[in-house]
Formats: C-alpha cells, structure tokens, sequence
C-alpha cells in the first residue's frame, strides 16, 4: 500500500459569492523512499496542493472534496491537534528560500530544539545533542559552534542546509520540499540537491519535489506530475514523460529549456500566460495557448485518462508524440 | 568577557558613542534615576517624616537668592519641607507611576496586538473596535472620571494610601490601544513572512508561533512606543496630579508639587513651582529624546549617511 495516497483532491476559496477552485481532482500516490516531481508554471497550483497535504490551506480556502490518505488516516479531516503532531514530525516541509523560513531573531539551536520540543518529551541537553548530530549529517562545518548562530552569520548554502537539517529531525517519513534550490547560487543547487537525495535515501524519506524546472526533475524522480491550472495534466514515469510527452503542455514545458536550442537561435515559449483562477477557459484550460486546440477542446474538458502507461488529459494525446 | 565586548563593538554602541544628544539625554536620565533611586540616602532630609520638618522653615528662597539658607539649596515650601529632597523623591514617584503605567499597556497592548493581528477576522475586528472607543475618550476624561468616583465613593483617606496603584491601574488601562495598534500592525506585516509558514510546518502551535517567533520580530516598535508612552504617562500623571486628583500633598509627585506651589507664585514664592516644573520638563524633554534617539537606531531605513 502507498504511503501517502492523495484522491479528488479539491481546493476553493469562497470569494465574494463565488467560489475559485485552485486545485481540482488532483490524485497521485508515494511510496515509502519514492522521489516524486511536481511540476508547472506558477499559480499552477504545485504549492497549494503541497500546503493541502499539511492541511494548511491559509484561510479562507479549505479543503471542500477528497482526501488524503497518510498511515491510514484521512489528514484532509484532521482535527488542528492531530496534525499538528504530524506536521514536521511525520511530514516535513522545506520552502524556497532560506533567507526567509528561517526566524530571523533566534538563534539555529533554539529553532531545531523547539521543533524537537513540539513533538517529543526531551531533555534541553539531549535535544541539543540530536540537534548537533543532524547539523553534522547534512555536513555543516563544526556544527557545535553553529548551533549558537543566528541565521544571518551564515550563507545561503549553509542556511539551506539547515532548513534540511530541521525537515530531518524527527526523521519523517515524507518531505515535500517546494522548491529547494531555487534561491541558491547555482554552484551550490547541484551539492544541496545531492544532499537531499543522498539523506532520503539513507533514511528511506519519500520526496516530493516541487519546482518548475524539469531539468531538476528528470534527474532525481522516477515518476513526474504536470500541473496546469490547478489541475494534473499529464502523469507517469518520468523518464517516459520526457522523452515523449504526450500531452502539449508538458511538450511546451520542455521545448521551453534553454539547452533544447541551438546556440543563437530564439529561444522557444508557450505563448500566453498561466489563466488566473478566477477566469479558467471553459473546456481545456490550455486550449488559448495549445497550437492543437480545435472545437473540441473549447467545448469540453478532457478527463485524465491512461494513454500507453500514463495519465494524459487531453483529446489529442494520442496524435502528439 | 566576551560577551561584554562584543556588546561594546555593536553598532548599537558606536551609535550612541556618536551622538552627543543621546548621551547627554541618556545621562541626564540616569541622573533622575538615581537621584531618585537613591533618595532615602542622598536627600537632605525625609519630606514623609514630620518629625523632620518645622513649619517655621516655610518659604525660604533658594540658597543662591539674598535669603537662602545652606541647609536648603533650592529653598523650602510652604510646610517648610526641603525643596530639594521633596523633588528626589517626588522624580521617584513620577518615575515609578511611569514606568509600572507603560509595563501595563505593554502587557495589555502587546497580547491583545498578537491575538488580534494574528488571528484577524472577527477577532480583529472586535479588539481593534474597542480600541477605536477607548481612543475616543482621552486618557484624562478618563483618569478624571475614575479617579472622581473613586474618591466620592472611598473617601480621600483611603484613596491617598491607594493613589501610586489607582494611578498606575488607571494610566495604564486608558493607553494600552496604543500598543495593540502598533504590535497588530507589525503582526500583519510579519505573519506573511515565510518563517512564519515554516513554524506552522514543523507543528507549533499558535501561542508559541505568537508568543515565540512573532513576537521577538516586532519588539523594535514595542521599544521605540514604549519610551514615548513612559513619557507621556509620566506628563499625564502630573497633570492629574495638578488638578487634585493625583499623589496627595503628603506624597507628593513632581505635579502635585507644581500643584502645591501654584498657589504661591503671585506672591513671589516662585521657586516652589518653578523648580518642580524644569525638573519635569527636563526629565520628559531627555526620555523623548532618547526615545527620537532609539528609533533612528532601530529602524534600519531610516539609517543616515554619517
């Protein structure tokens, strides 16, 4: 059985009468140790739907359909008690930039022995203890005198470093970890993503990684999700979904990576922009910016449906390949 | 030790080693202080022991005018109490009804700021209304009334044995909006922050994001209202003080000294009012100028090019 099985899973924000729906249907499954992408544009709903795992949807949105199936409870309905000791303890979160999850105003120590505190009866001395021995995991330079600094007295690399430091405390079993390096000087993406990768491994943590580049992606998940407009578009083993997407947006996704041109050639983009939540086309949300779209496409909205080994929701899966 | 020194290489003291106006206030302050602080050893005489004065010593001048006495360097009052020794004691009052005044504001200003910024909606709306009402009545429409009644009801006896507390009660319970709006402020500003997000993530629960990981980010301001507030409290402590409604004569405050001396100022007595007054003015003119001071200092865009 999965580890965390996500089903229907739907987010509104009741907004002057009416309702916006940020995230629609969104389902998917991660085992214990698997390494799962999410990728999109932004407002493409990647982070909403890390947040609703948590059951942190900021107000007034809620969770109104689905559910979230995690050690065999649905955390879609959990009381704000229960999750809360399943919040950093069993699933652990690390935002994008360091400068900013970080409190500024305590010192490293104290962040990591309050996280510990929150979820464990533990000693000071013995919190500390643990605390210094994950700093040393994720291979942060004389960690005891570390413990004592404040967030400012260190780089972005080493702040980073901590944050994983603190999504690994309580050894979780799942991390979601939305856009990770993004922040960072990109001499150091490679080394802290090695990390994470090399940390999950060792501690059998499932990831979820959120970002929006898909070359990070394609190197360090097995399976790939493709959001677009709050919802998932196309979904399956990620090495399959790169080599041949299936659905234009993700086509559209990849052919926008810089290192697909030709040295001197235009860069290629998907014309148009993500549409905002309260003006979702009718019929395919992609239909304004997909060079396939026909009347079909306008009218209705195509169901996520299983095309060679994956999930594809579109009409014309099977002609683009 | 190193503690000490890196407090000594801080920018917090190389600004203040820099600003000639922020130490002489901040000198002239810890005068007052310890004046006051250490009256009981330093003043000539015990102005709250009768035994110690003798009304035939009423009204001298001070010692530098024709008629002025050694022992009373800024001359005696109309009880013949040592004018010097009265204010010592009476900067103590000030300062006390000052000081434990804001400690209360604070306490009810910042938790009702937190809960309000932080939880918002109906919460908020609720708080922040009272807030509006209070504001609207003025802190001394509403010391004068309370304090009225409280007189009426209890008699003066009693209410000059009670008169530190009730005013520091009432003082501190007609400013606190002050508080609440600024830590709410700041709240709303600060909650959006992604640390915020990231505590909610590891699981705290709402106090401890409040109390713990908020909180500390908006004591700037809080320091900032505060010296302000202990200034105001102080100038409001005197004016009801001035108008009978503060420290009895027998205890007397900086204002009910200017008070008490009023009554003589046509008839040439002057120093016993006047005297009084620079000491409160001064005091108020060195706390807000440390205060102008602490502002600049802790808010980083306000930063000048030195």
């Amino acid at each position: 059985m999965a580890l965390l099985e996500v089903r229907g899973l739907e987010v509104t924000f009741p907004l002057r009468g009416a309702a916006l729906t940020a995230l629609r249907g969104v389902d998917f499954t991660l085992d214990a140790g698997e390494r799962l992408g999410i990728v999109g544009e932004s407002g493409a709903g990647k982070s909403m739907a890390a947040f609703a795992i948590l059951n942190l949807i900021s107000e007034p949105g809620r969770i109104s359909a689905g559910e979230i199936l995690f050690d065999g409870r649905d955390l879609a309905r959990l009381s704000d008690n229960h999750m809360r000791a399943i919040r950093g303890n069993r699933i652990a979160m690390i935002f994008q930039d360091p400068m900013m999850t970080l409190n500024p105003v305590l010192t490293i120590g104290t962040q990591m022995v309050e996280c510990l505190k929150a979820h464990q009866k533990i000693g000071e001395a013995e919190a500390k203890r643990r605390a210094i021995e994950k700093l040393r995991e994720v291979a942060i330079p004389s960690p005891e005198t570390r413990f004592d600094s404040y967030p400012h007295e260190l780089s972005g690399g080493l702040r980073q470093r901590v944050v994983i430091a603190i999504a690994l405390l309580l050894d979780p079993a799942i991390i979601i970890a939305d856009e990770p390096t993004t922040a960072l000087d990109v001499t150091i993406q490679a080394e802290i993503m090695g990390l994470m990768i090399a940390l999950c491994e060792n501690h059998n943590v499932g990831l979820i990684l959120i970002t929006h580049d898909i070359a990070v992606v394609s190197e360090i998940t097995r399976r790939l999700i493709v959001m677009y407009a709050g919802r998932i578009v196309e979904a399956g083993p990620t090495a399959e979904l790169i080599a041949a997407p299936r659905h234009p947006y993700t086509r559209g996704l990849l052919k926008a990576l810089p290192q697909k041109n030709r040295p001197g050639g235009m860069l290629h983009q998907i014309p148009g922009t993500m549409p905002s939540l309260a003006a979702i086309p009718d019929g395919c949300a992609f239909h304004p910016r997909c060079e396939h779209a026909d009347a079909r496409c306008r009218r209705s909205v195509p169901a996520l449906r299983d095309v060679g080994g994956r999930l594809v929701s579109c009409h014309h899966a099977e002609r683009i390949s | 030790m190193s503690a000490v020194r890196a407090a000594l290489q801080s920018n917090f003291v190389y600004r203040f080693l820099g600003d000639p106006v922020a130490m002489v206030s901040a000198g002239v302050l810890l005068l007052f202080v310890l004046g006051a602080a250490l009256a009981p050893w330093i003043a000539p005489q015990n102005p709250y022991d009768p035994l110690q004065i003798d009304i035939m010593d009423s009204e001298i001048p001070p010692v530098w005018q024709a008629e002025g006495e050694a022992r009373f360097v800024f001359g005696t009052d109309a009880q013949g109490r040592d004018m010097l020794s009265t204010i010592l004691y009476g900067t103590g009052i000030s300062l006390t009804i000052g000081v434990f005044a804001v400690l209360l504001q604070g306490l009810i200003g910042v938790t009702i700021g937190l809960i309000s910024g932080y939880y918002g909606g109906r919460v908020d709306g609720f708080f922040m209304r009272l807030a509006d009402i209070q504001l609207s009545f003025s802190t001394l429409m509403v010391a004068i009334i309370v304090l009225a009644v409280f007189q009426a009801a209890f008699g003066v006896g009693l209410y000059e044995e009670l008169a530190i507390i009730m005013l520091i009660l009432v003082i501190g319970i007609a400013e606190w909006p002050q508080y609440a709006r600024t830590v709410r402020a700041n709240v709303l500003a600060e909650k959006e922050k992604e640390y915020v997000d990231a505590a909610r993530v590891i699981g705290l629960s709402r106090l401890r994001i409040m109390f713990r990981h908020i909180l500390p980010n908006t004591l700037s301001p809080i320091l900032v209202i505060s010296t302000v507030q202990v200034a105001n409290a102080i100038v409001a402590e005197a004016a009801l003080s001035f108008l009978g409604l503060g420290m009895p004569v027998t205890k007397p405050s900086l204002g009910s000294l200017i008070r008490a001396g009023f009554e003589f100022i046509f008839s040439g007595t002057w120093w016993i009012t006047i005297i009084p007054s620079i000491v409160l003015i001064v005091l108020i003119l060195a706390i807000n100028l440390l205060g102008d001071w602490l502002r600049d200092v802790l808010n980083p865009r306000l930063y000048k090019e030195t």
